[in-house]
């Protein structure tokens, strides 16, 4: 139990994807406008990550190492076409905002690198673990990123306007260059943070 | 001429990296150099046009006729992923002077999601096949644009005082944000 506790937690912080091992990147940055953007992004990976972990877990020991890159990308391939088209039947706005980055899941170096990483190595209950906590990290980072995007370019939290009048909100910042502004902002202040918290955690002499 | 502007548009107004965002993993990634960052823009280019070229056969000769577009996601990946096997195979055994510049950059293509994300922006926008090609050498050659660009940036703050709080990563994202201002300027230029 207390392993599977620790390879959850592990995506959340220690391997947060996005701000320390910086991959997953292009959706993160490409869809980050509104919150509500983000976390249709966040869920949608969190299932292909759950659900090719998983597989990939059951089949680690049937699969030869030799061909084992294209099967995960087979199997990867499969759920991201099954979460595209339940997406397009039932979310076709989401669908439609979000675009080619649906079937772009297929080459998020998070997927594959968990995959190649810990699922092909480890028992599908610790693969669920991993791709939870993973796709966990995913989705608090997009929100973090998309609440500061909207509240900053649009003045909106969630899409409804702030209580208060008087705050105009800059452009640029919902526009491609804020996106890189604000990953580059939000990745220092995570670095930073994360060395903080490391210092503080041997003063009190655990490692 | 509306090839000149879709060329265009390619290069500068919809730049695969600063625009669209995709490929970031080698842009961050692969850039602290200018030498590595052209040998993978070409290596990058070489692809993406052999895909291009290859998706806009199966997708109209294929796909489109048996109705099967919704396997897209899955053949695409597998058409790039043979592709450069393929190259890497042949360019080993009858080009080694090319292999030497850009083999090494090879495998680590399959998973450039700029590749597939060009595969299905060729598919979306209904090219044919001359647009394709066109749009190929557009969107490479935007991506090889933007990789010198930040290589070249990375080397001058080398030497400069670059605060603490954003060393390293933090930096080269700030560097991406002015660049894409720039960018930005070509807005209007071409649809």
């Amino acid at each position: 139990m207390k392993q599977l506790w620790k390879d959850f937690v592990n995506g959340i912080i220690s391997e947060n994807a996005v701000l320390k091992l910086m991959i997953g990147l292009c959706p993160v940055l490409a869809i980050s406008t509104t919150v509500v953007n983000g976390v249709g992004m966040g869920l949608a990976t969190t299932f292909v990550l759950l659900g090719s972990n998983l597989t990939i877990a059951l089949i680690r020991n049937i699969v030869p190492k030799e061909i084992r890159i294209p099967v995960f990308i087979i199997v990867i391939a499969t759920f991201v076409t099954i979460t595209d088209l339940s997406m397009a039947a039932y979310f076709p706005a989401l669908h439609k905002t979000l675009g080619i980055f649906i079937p772009l899941i297929v080459v998020n170096c998070i997927i594959m690198g968990r995959a190649e990483a810990f699922a092909s190595r480890n028992t599908p209950v610790r693969a669920i673990a991993d791709g939870l906590g993973m796709g966990i990290g995913f989705i608090l980072t997009l929100i973090l990123l998309s609440g500061a995007r909207e509240l900053l370019g649009n003045g909106t939290i969630f899409g409804a306007s702030l209580p208060f009048k008087g705050f105009e909100p800059a452009l640029i910042m919902i526009l491609p260059p804020g996106a890189f502004f604000a990953i580059g902002i939000m990745i220092a202040i995570f670095n930073n943070l994360f060395k903080l918290k490391r210092d503080g955690g041997h003063k009190h002499g655990s490692a | 001429m509306d090839l000149l502007k879709l060329f265009i548009a390619a290069l500068l107004v919809n730049n695969i990296v600063l625009m669209r965002f995709l490929a970031l993993c080698s842009y961050v990634g692969m850039t602290a150099e200018p030498g590595p960052a052209l040998g993978i823009g070409w290596a990058v280019t070489f692809v993406m046009v052999l895909a291009g070229v290859v998706t806009w056969f199966l997708n109209v000769f294929v796909l489109q006729p048996l109705g099967l577009t919704f396997l897209s996601t899955l053949i695409f990946i597998l058409v790039i992923a043979s592709l450069v096997q393929l190259v890497e195979i042949y360019l080993r055994k009858s080009i080694p002077s090319l292999y030497h510049v850009m083999g090494i950059y090879l495998p680590l293509i399959t998973t450039n999601c700029a590749i597939l994300g060009l595969t299905f922006i060729n598919q979306r926008e209904g090219f044919t096949l001359i647009q394709s090609i066109v749009n190929s050498i557009g969107v490479a050659w935007g991506y090889t644009l933007a990789m010198l660009l930040l290589a070249n940036l990375r080397q001058r703050i080398k030497h400069s005082n670059v605060p603490k709080f954003l060393d390293g990563y933090p930096i080269v994202f700030i560097l991406t944000a002015i660049l894409a201002v720039a960018f930005m300027g070509f807005t209007g230029m071409a649809k």
